[in-house]
């Protein structure tokens, strides 16, 4: 039975989902939002049992001083402060169980979970994101080493389409004749962006478009069974 | 003189008065009943203002809209329900204020039945789903199925191995999605294979997730696959956690996961955006064996650029039937083979069609 009922409810749903998707008429044509709806309900009340495995994990690195237990402190006392700040004196517009703090505001400027949030939270996730172009650099150079005549036709296009976006690249052809301004950089970059570099998208989307079709059926049918923990 | 004044005169008069605006109520179609259509053209007024009004329940005229072009249509989706009646007036008025002009119309909104701009989607539909479940119960036969190789998959055992015997954990990442990514679901199906393998050799396994519904899938997953390989002891209930909903802080958890604990293999399948590259480069640096998967085109150089092997796209659904070799699953891949040739054939016509400007297959095949 443990089995039996998730395999009759998800087939049941998704056979209902693919007719809803052809028929408008109610109750059809809302069924797709309203199991959305379902959805983030559900999530909501299970970001509760996330917030739980955090704090398990966490406390039981503490108490048995596993390795790196030192870091587990930060996290706990981030998630208290956070979590604290946010009842006690509310965010945004909302009120907390005190009120809106405005002793607090008057000092800081912005109730204290907005301050921490604007102040520290914000600059650590730019932090996280601006590593992005590090990465990108050293990623690129490894790509973009010839070695064969695939990697050199990478390393030819990457430069054309690296030159056709900066200024150099447009002045370096400005030179060229209108009957030959096609190959003027902007132009090559273009080019390569919008049909060889859409083209593979393209054939990438349609591959994953029809694999989620042959997943979706698998699941539907009953036959891939692993996502409930089983064959 | 008199005969042609007369003449013209009458002229006139028919000239004016055939001056006729057209306003039209038409039910939306196919829709739930939720919209109406209205319809005008009053470009032989050229009025200054046109006003649309619609009847409510108590029978009063009130304004929904100043129309600002002579002619057009405009969709009224405003709390209009199927199977109700609605009373529409449209007036044309002059530069002084002056009504010039005044027709209604009513409608009564209707649900549909069938949506029959989606017939295309509807015929495709069958077809490859047709195609699919003919391969998956035809697979019942017995009969031998080709299947390509797939690099990525292949390695996972090698992975697990490596692992092992450097004594340190395996990583997997199953995206940042949720679970109604079918990325997510990909992603998790090579998490119960993987797990199995990782229960057979007795290595440490590290999933940490980013989301709570994810985690509670995940932790079942690992705890089947464990107990499937006869190992349902060394199952350690913590390995499958959650960090936290928030995309780089999440990137940061993971990237101190990948320093401090250095996995002999890092496992990176679902769906991903920015913090694709973040992870990967910071997986190859620790210098683990990396396998990564997803169906996102923008994130597929990236990885491809960083990992030792990359599944892509469609690869990444195919996982799950391939890893299996169960032959109903593997029958399934062959009917979307199918598929890709039916495209391919769709495509090749479409392109020549268009060549010759005709545009009757494009046509049917846009949805509107």
């Amino acid at each position: 039975m443990k089995r039996k009922i998730p395999l009759i409810i998800t087939f049941t749903v998704g056979v209902l989902l693919i007719i809803a998707e052809f028929i408008p008429h109610k109750p059809f044509g809302t069924l797709s939002g309203e199991l959305e709806e379902w959805f983030l309900v559900i999530s909501g009340f299970a970001i509760i049992l996330g917030q739980l495995s955090l704090l398990k994990v966490n406390t039981f690195k503490i108490k048995y001083k596993q390795k790196d237990w030192q870091y587990s402190i930060i996290t706990l006392a981030s998630f208290f402060f956070m979590v604290g700040f946010g009842l006690l004196w509310g965010t945004g517009k909302s009120s907390g169980i005190f009120g809106h703090g405005e002793v607090i505001s008057a000092v800081i400027g912005i109730k204290p979970f907005d301050y921490l949030f604007q102040n520290v939270y914000q600059h650590l996730q730019a932090t996280m994101f601006s590593l992005l172009a590090f990465f990108i650099a050293s990623a690129a150079y490894r790509a973009f080493i010839g070695r064969n005549l695939e990697s050199n036709l990478l390393l030819i296009a990457a430069v054309l389409v690296m030159l056709g976006n900066t200024t150099v690249g447009g002045l370096l052809t400005s030179w060229l004749p209108e009957s030959l301004n096609f190959l003027h950089l902007p132009k090559v970059s273009e080019f390569i962006m919008t049909y060889p570099t859409t083209a593979g998208q393209r054939a990438i989307m349609i591959g994953a478009g029809l694999g989620i079709i042959g997943s979706s059926l698998r699941i539907i049918l009953g036959i891939e069974r692993s996502y409930l923990g089983g064959e | 003189m008199r005969r042609i004044l007369i003449c013209l005169f009458l002229f006139y008069s028919i000239l004016l008065f055939s001056q006729e605006f057209i306003f039209t109520a038409k039910d939306k179609p196919n829709d739930d009943g939720s919209a109406i259509l209205i319809e005008w053209d009053a470009s032989d007024y050229e009025p200054d203002k046109i006003i649309l009004e619609r009847q409510d329940t108590k029978g009063n005229f009130l304004e929904i809209k100043k129309l600002s072009d002579f002619l057009g249509v405009f969709e009224d989706g405003n709390d209009i329900n199927a199977g109700k009646t609605y009373f529409y007036r449209l007036s044309l008025y002059d530069v002084v204020g002056n009504l010039i002009s005044q027709k209604s119309a009513q409608i009564t909104a209707e649900a549909q039945w069938f949506n029959t701009e989606k017939i295309s989607l509807l015929i495709m539909t069958i077809i490859l789903t047709a195609a699919i479940i003919y391969f998956i119960y035809s697979a019942r036969s017995g009969k031998e199925l080709y299947i390509r190789k797939i690099s990525g998959l292949e390695s996972m055992e090698e992975s697990v191995g490596r692992a092992t015997e450097m004594g340190r954990p395996i990583l997997f990442i199953p995206g940042t999605l949720d679970l109604d990514d079918m990325q997510t679901i990909a992603g998790l199906t090579i998490l119960g294979k993987l797990a199995q393998k990782v229960a057979e050799y007795n290595t440490k396994l590290l999933v940490p997730v980013c989301r709570s519904m994810v985690l509670s899938t995940a932790k079942e997953v690992v705890e089947e696959a464990y107990l499937k390989a006869g190992n349902p002891d060394a199952y350690d209930p913590d390995s499958v956690f959650y960090l936290t909903d928030d995309q780089f802080g999440y990137v940061a958890g993971v990237d101190g996961i990948i320093v401090r604990e250095k996995p002999a293999a890092n496992f990176f399948l679902g769906a991903f955006y920015a913090e694709s590259l973040i992870l990967a480069e910071t997986g190859f640096a620790s210098g683990s064996i990396q396998t990564a998967g997803t169906a996102m085109p923008s994130q597929l150089p990236f990885f491809v650029v960083a990992c030792d092997y990359t599944l892509i796209g469609e690869e990444l659904f195919a996982a799950s039937a391939y890893l299996s070799k169960d032959p109903h699953q593997l029958g399934s891949l062959k009917g979307q083979d199918l598929g890709k040739a039916i495209f391919v054939i769709v495509l090749l016509i479409g392109v020549i069609l268009e060549i010759f400007n005709v545009h009757i297959l494009k046509d049917f095949l846009s949805l509107h």
